[in-house]
């Protein structure tokens, strides 16, 4: 009678381990980033919270290239099958370990490789939340000189740039957006000293591809707007903050690994937008009037829709050239690669990345 | 161009690499070099930002960063000094500590807001024209205005610099004299790192009031380069830092103004270029080192018994 007993504990048990579905995450960052590695890592808290019998683990500052394949290799061998690798420096390590585990099903974030079997490619349409943003920084500018802290010259940040400053000029057509490179993703002083640089310079709103909320600090000290990244940073300057552009990952993580578990999941590649809810802005700060509120609302209804695409022309560089013609829009590929600025930005981008 | 703007940003981003530099000034004059300012920048930084995010006040939390950079470097001492070890090596290690700890013992406290060093306005000097926005800092800039000559008349001018040279020039003379050459070490090791730390703590609490893993981002390793820079000398350390700082901050601010880009890669170069140049003469010229005037006896450590 024991005996049945036990064994029927022990079937028990064994049909519930197998229940459990592990899935790792492999992040290039520490997740004490406050920026990218820590909004995937939201993602990931939100995934093991929203869906029953997902177990969840990660590894933090993993170099990309060639190393990190061990990593892979190693979730796969501890029985994790479903594994998130979210940098791009990860891709091909991510495919030769799709190719070589075909029952385990790789998620990578940011690059261009995927199968239809068990690979996917997954990115979100930041550009998307930038243009919202524009249109909120063109219409509470009164200097007309909004500064905007970008870290490296990479197509992701400059076609961040570009949606931003389409916003604007949609609102506002005088302003500029002023870009100042910091040449930096982890140094929060030397972004706050290009934040005030341009306060300096007359600015009256700041933005920012950064990390760090250091760019809404030093706007918020001077009196002056701040919209964020990433995440919602109104806690950094409650009165300043106006809204940011931010990731909500865990709405994709959720929605990819329930789908696995039920066996409806179609590997391929995801760009998602403000549609899918994986790009959002934050909720609007007390000094946002309503009428900014509701022109914001109209554009983000029209790009959910599928009426309205930021990129849409006519569109001009900075030298004049018309780059996007009236009524046409930039392809998904044109915009991975992007390597030039629209007429209302003052900046140029670094020699060596790209034009 | 905004003058004023411009000072005030080249201190702001000097300070941090003028603590960093005269701690290990300290440090060196004793005979001691540490590689490890980047791991004690680390440790002020974030103890002084727990501080501040648990109890608001920042004074307490400076005082709380110098504590911890002190002991921290203490265990540097207690390699390099007490068991001999390397010094490259154990200073590479006390780095990779600091990083660790900080990153392991910060999480609480990423994203988390707290207070900071206000600017103070001092009367009668910041109504200068121009040169008044030396004088529309933080506290702990001034801090750093009175540490400098304070430093220059210890190390140069007292009794005790005179010991603290004598143990990083002839640790075996100053011994036979009657000095505890491995007491002098630890004192200066103990300072020197305390003062480091705060170097990393202006990061914390004054130039950003933020905590972010590794937000010292290689400060550290261009304040061992700034010692050579400044010939173990507080004057020359203050000259080094606000260079840096002056450089770092003209660049941002032509790209702000929208003036060409392509100058600010070769601005930014050359603190570095003048870093490598100086160090390059230093290793390679035995005149030129002794004539900057690095401590004889640095990275040697000290033994009672290979003397004898």
């Amino acid at each position: 009678m024991k005996k049945f007993v036990v064994l029927g504990l022990a079937v028990i048990l064994s049909v519930m381990l197998l229940a459990i579905v592990k899935v790792g995450f492999i992040y290039v960052g520490p997740v004490g980033d406050a920026g990218w590695t820590y909004a995937h890592d939201v993602g990931r808290r939100y995934l093991e919270e929203h869906v029953p019998g997902v177990i969840t683990d990660y590894l933090e500052s993993i170099p990309e290239g060639e190393e990190s394949y061990r990593y892979i290799e190693d979730y796969v061998k501890k029985g994790y099958k479903i594994i998130f690798t979210t940098s791009f420096g990860y891709m091909d390590q991510t495919a030769k370990a799709a190719e070589k585990y075909p029952d385990v099903q790789f998620f990578h974030c940011s690059g261009y490789k995927y199968n239809d079997k068990n690979f996917t490619a997954y990115f979100g349409r930041m550009y998307q939340a930038r243009f919202l943003t524009g249109i909120v920084a063109g219409m509470m500018t009164k200097s007309n000189i909004i500064g905007y802290v970008a870290a490296h010259p990479i197509p992701e940040v400059i076609r961040g740039i570009n949606a931003f400053a389409l916003g604007v000029k949609l609102v506002n057509p005088e302003a500029k957006v002023h870009v100042v490179w910091s040449h930096t993703w982890y140094d929060p002083a030397t972004e706050r000293e290009a934040a005030i640089s341009l306060l300096d310079a007359g600015a009256d709103v700041i933005t920012q591809h950064q990390d760090s909320p250091a760019p809404v600090q030093a706007a918020a000290e001077r009196g002056k707007y701040a919209i964020g990244y990433n995440s919602d940073m109104s806690m950094f300057a409650p009165e300043a903050h106006l809204t940011s552009p931010v990731w909500n990952w865990g709405i994709f993580y959720v929605e990819a690994v329930k789908r696995i578990m039920d066996g409806t999941w179609k590997p391929g590649f995801y760009w998602l937008g403000l549609k899918d809810g994986v790009v959002d802005i934050a909720p609007f700060g007390p000094a946002v009037p309503d009428k900014v509120k509701e022109t914001v609302n109209k554009y983000k209804e029209l790009i959910i829709k599928g009426e309205f695409d930021p990129f849409t022309g006519p569109i001009y560089d900075q030298k004049g050239t018309l780059r996007v013609k009236d009524g046409e829009k930039l392809s998904d590929e044109e915009l991975l690669q992007m390597s030039w600025f629209v007429d209302n930005v003052v900046g140029e981008i670094p020699q060596g990345s790209g034009e | 161009m905004n003058i004023e703007g411009l000072i005030t940003a080249s201190v702001r981003l000097g300070t941090p690499l003028l603590f960093a530099t005269l701690g290990e000034i300290i440090t060196e004059r004793a005979g001691v070099l540490n590689l490890g300012l980047e791991g004690l920048m680390l440790v002020g930084a974030l103890s002084g930002f727990a501080t501040s995010y648990m109890t608001g006040n920042v004074w307490l939390a400076f005082i709380v960063a110098l504590i911890a950079g002190g002991l921290f470097a203490l265990i540097h001492a207690f390699m390099s000094i007490t068991l001999r070890v390397n010094q490259v090596v154990s200073g590479l290690a006390l780095t990779m500590l600091g990083s660790g700890i900080s990153g392991v013992l910060g999480k609480a406290f990423v994203g988390k807001p707290a207070a900071k060093f206000n600017d103070i306005y001092i009367p009668g000097l910041s109504n200068i024209p121009v040169l008044g926005a030396f004088f529309k800092m933080d506290a702990i800039v001034y801090l750093g205005y009175i540490l400098v000559p304070v430093l220059y008349i210890i190390i140069f001018k007292t009794k005790l610099g005179l010991t603290l040279r004598a143990v990083g020039e002839e640790p075996s003379a100053a011994d036979s004299r009657g000095i505890n050459v491995f007491l002098v070490r630890y004192i200066a090791k103990g300072c020197g790192g305390a003062l480091t730390a705060a170097g990393g703590a202006y990061l914390s609490l004054a130039a950003t009031s933020m905590w972010i893993e590794n937000m010292s981002a290689g400060r550290g390793w261009i304040a061992v380069a700034l010692v050579i820079f400044s010939a173990w000398e507080p004057f020359k350390a203050l000259v080094g830092s606000y260079l840096f700082g002056f450089v770092m901050s003209l660049q941002l601010r032509l790209q702000a103004m929208g003036v060409a880009h392509v100058s600010a890669n070769i601005l930014l170069m050359l603190p570095y270029l003048i870093t490598v140049l100086t160090m390059i003469l230093f290793s390679f010229n035995k005149n030129f080192r002794n004539r900057v005037g690095a401590p004889s006896a640095l990275s040697v450590p000290y033994s009672r018994e290979e003397k004898m």
